[in-house]
C-alpha cells in the first residue's frame, strides 16, 4: 500500500494531482496530512476570492484546540501588539497589524498553502533601504551555492572568483556578526 | 492645482499616449501594498494612530515631485462629496473602498495622474502606476522605483520569510497586483470568449470587469490580474501575466481578421448601427452606450471609421459613467436623467472630432 508522503506512517488515500502554472504534480497523501497541510478545498466552482477566504477560515482547525478541548477554557491566541484574537482573524478574514504574522504564525501555513497555490514564503523584493543587510546575506547565499556548483563541476578558476566577492561581502561591515 | 484638476478631464493624460498593443490593451497598472512596520492596520487602528499617518504623508510628500509624474497633490477624502468620490473611482485614481476604513484615508495624486497612493485603504499604503498598452514591466520597475522613494521617509512591515506583511492573506509577500484591461470584442462576439477565460483562470489569473471585483465587463472590456503574491517574484509574476496577454492579444487578432474575412458585411453593419446610435440617440443607457462605444473604436482598430480618434473612445468610456455626468451637471441626477444627458454629451464629443 502506497504511504502518505506528508508523514509516512499511514496509507495514503487521497491522491490529488496539482497543475500549477502548467506544471503538474502528483499528492498522495492521508486525511489527517491532507487537512494539516491544507490540501483539501472546499469547492471552488464559481469561486470568488471572497468564497475562497471564508471557506478557508471555517475549515475546522486541527488538533491544538481538540487536544486541549478537554480543558474548558482554551487560551486563545491573541496578538499583544494590536488586541486581535486569532477568532477574530478567522472571522473578518484580516490581520490587524505586522505583529499579528508572528503571534498566529503555527495557524497560518495552511492558510498561505491554500491561497498562494502551495507557497509559503516570498521571494521577491527586499526593502532597499531597511533590507540592505538582508540584501547581502541573500547575495552571500547566491554565491556559495554558485561556488558551490563550480567546485563540484571543477571549475576552479571560477570557484576562486566567487569565493573572492563572498569573502568581500563578508568582510564589508557588519554582516558577519549578524549571522551568529 | 486642486482637486479640480482631477475632475475635469475624463480621461488622463497618459491615457493620450500610445503604448505597445494599444489597439487590444487599454492600460497596464502595477499596485504594490505596503503598511508602517509600528502602526496597527486601519481595520483595527484608532482613528489618532490613522491621523497621524495620514499627517505623516501629507507633510512628507504633498507637494513633492516624483519623476516626470510631476507634483502630488493630496486629496483628503473627508472632504470629498459623493460625485467627486465616485469620478476619482471612475477615473481609476481612487478605490471605492478607500473611505471603508477610516475618515482618515486620503490619495496622493500624481498632476498626470499616472501614480497615486492611496493612504489608510485596506492597508496603510497602496501605490499604483499606470502606463498606457501593455508596458507592466515598465509600470513594475517604476512601482520599485516609487516605493524606494516612500521607504526612504517610512519603514514598512516586512518580514524575510513572509515579504511585505499586508492585511490581507491574499496580498501577503510581493503585496503587488499586476493588472492589465484589455478590449476584446472579437473574442466576445465569436464566442470564443467563453472558452478562453476559465483557461486564464486555471493560470492563477483572474478576470474581472472594467471596475474591478464583481463588476461587469462593459464594452467588452476586461481586466486581467495575478491571483497568487507569494512565493513568486514580482518580474515573475509580471513575466507569466504577460505572456498570458500576449496569446489573448493573438487569439483576439486572429478573431478581428476572420470576422472581417467570413461576416464582413455583419461586421461592418454591426459598427456603423452603433456609431449611428451614438451619433443621434437621445437617450441612452450606459450599457448600451458601452457596447456602441466598443464597437466604434473596433471600427476604428480595423480602418472602418477614420475620422474618429481611438483615445475619444477611452474618454467616452468614463464620461458615461454615473458620478461623471451628475458632476458634469454639478447635481445629482436621475437615471432618465443620466440616459438623455449622456446621449447628448457622446453626440457632441463625436461631433467634435468630424
Amino acid at each position: 500500500m502506497l504511504k502518505c508522503q506528508e508523514c509516512h506512517e499511514r496509507p495514503a488515500t487521497l491522491h490529488f494531482t496539482q497543475i500549477i502554472n502548467g506544471q503538474k504534480r502528483e499528492i498522495r497523501v492521508c486525511e489527517v496530512c491532507a487537512k494539516e497541510k491544507g490540501y483539501i478545498h472546499y469547492s471552488e466552482e464559481g469561486y470568488s476570492l471572497h468564497d475562497l477566504l471564508s471557506g478557508l477560515f471555517n475549515f475546522d482547525t486541527p488538533s491544538i484546540e481538540n487536544q486541549q478541548g478537554a480543558f474548558q477554557q482554551v487560551q486563545e491566541l491573541q496578538c499583544p501588539s494590536c488586541g486581535m484574537t486569532f477568532n477574530q482573524f478567522k472571522q473578518i478574514g484580516k490581520f490587524g497589524c505586522a505583529q499579528c504574522y508572528h503571534t498566529f504564525h503555527p495557524r497560518l501555513e495552511p492558510i498561505f498553502r491554500r491561497v498562494h497555490a502551495g507557497n509559503t514564503k516570498h521571494v521577491g523584493k527586499i526593502p532597499k533601504r531597511t533590507g540592505v543587510h538582508l540584501q547581502k546575506r541573500k547575495q552571500i547565499e547566491e554565491y556559495k551555492r554558485q561556488l558551490q556548483h563550480l567546485i563540484e563541476t571543477e571549475a576552479f578558476e571560477e570557484a576562486a572568483k566567487i569565493r573572492d566577492k563572498i569573502r568581500a561581502l563578508e568582510n564589508d561591515g557588519k554582516i558577519a556578526g549578524e549571522d551568529a | 492645482m486642486s482637486l479640480e484638476h482631477f475632475m475635469n478631464e475624463a480621461i488622463s493624460p497618459w491615457m493620450r499616449e500610445d503604448g505597445p498593443d494599444s489597439d487590444i490593451v487599454l492600460s497596464s497598472r502595477i499596485r504594490l501594498a505596503r503598511n508602517f512596520a509600528n502602526f496597527p492596520y486601519p481595520i483595527i487602528a484608532d482613528e489618532e494612530k490613522l491621523e497621524e499617518i495620514r499627517l505623516f504623508f501629507e507633510k512628507e510628500f504633498a507637494h513633492q515631485t516624483f519623476q516626470h509624474y510631476g507634483e502630488f497633490e493630496f486629496i483628503p477624502t473627508r472632504e470629498l462629496s459623493a460625485i467627486e468620490k465616485r469620478v476619482l473611482v471612475e477615473k481609476h485614481l481612487i478605490s471605492p473602498n478607500l473611505t471603508k476604513f477610516s475618515q482618515e484615508s486620503g490619495a496622493l495624486i500624481a498632476q498626470n495622474e499616472q501614480a497615486s497612493i492611496m493612504v489608510n485603504e485596506e492597508d496603510h499604503v497602496r501605490l499604483q502606476i499606470y502606463y498606457p498598452g501593455l508596458q507592466l514591466q515598465q509600470a513594475l520597475e517604476k512601482a520599485f522605483e516609487l516605493d524606494d522613494w516612500l521607504e526612504e521617509k517610512i519603514t514598512f512591515a516586512y518580514d524575510e520569510t513572509r515579504g511585505y506583511l499586508t492585511s490581507c492573506p491574499t496580498n501577503v509577500g510581493t503585496g503587488m497586483r499586476a493588472s492589465v484591461m484589455v478590449h476584446l470584442p472579437a473574442l466576445v462576439m465569436t464566442g470564443q470568449i467563453n472558452r478562453l477565460m476559465p483557461a486564464v483562470n486555471q493560470l492563477g489569473l483572474v478576470v474581472r470587469g472594467i471596475y474591478g471585483e464583481g463588476s461587469e465587463a462593459l464594452g467588452n472590456i476586461f481586466q486581467i490580474s495575478n491571483q497568487i503574491t507569494l512565493g513568486k517574484s514580482e518580474r515573475d509574476i509580471v513575466a507569466d501575466l504577460e505572456s498570458v496577454v500576449h496569446q489573448l492579444i493573438e487569439h483576439e487578432r486572429n478573431a478581428r481578421f476572420m470576422l472581417m474575412k467570413e461576416r464582413n458585411t455583419q461586421l461592418e453593419d454591426r459598427i456603423y448601427r452603433s456609431y449611428g446610435v451614438l451619433k443621434y440617440s437621445r437617450i441612452i443607457e450606459s450599457k448600451e452606450a458601452s457596447n456602441c462605444i466598443s464597437n466604434v473604436r473596433l471600427g476604428i482598430d480595423l480602418g472602418m471609421i477614420q475620422q474618429t480618434s481611438r483615445t475619444i473612445l477611452n474618454e467616452l468610456m468614463v464620461l458615461i459613467q454615473p458620478g461623471f455626468l451628475q458632476h458634469y451637471a454639478q447635481k445629482t441626477l436621475t437615471a432618465n436623467e443620466r440616459d438623455v444627458l449622456r446621449a447628448s454629451l457622446i453626440r457632441e464629443r463625436l461631433q467634435l472630432e468630424s
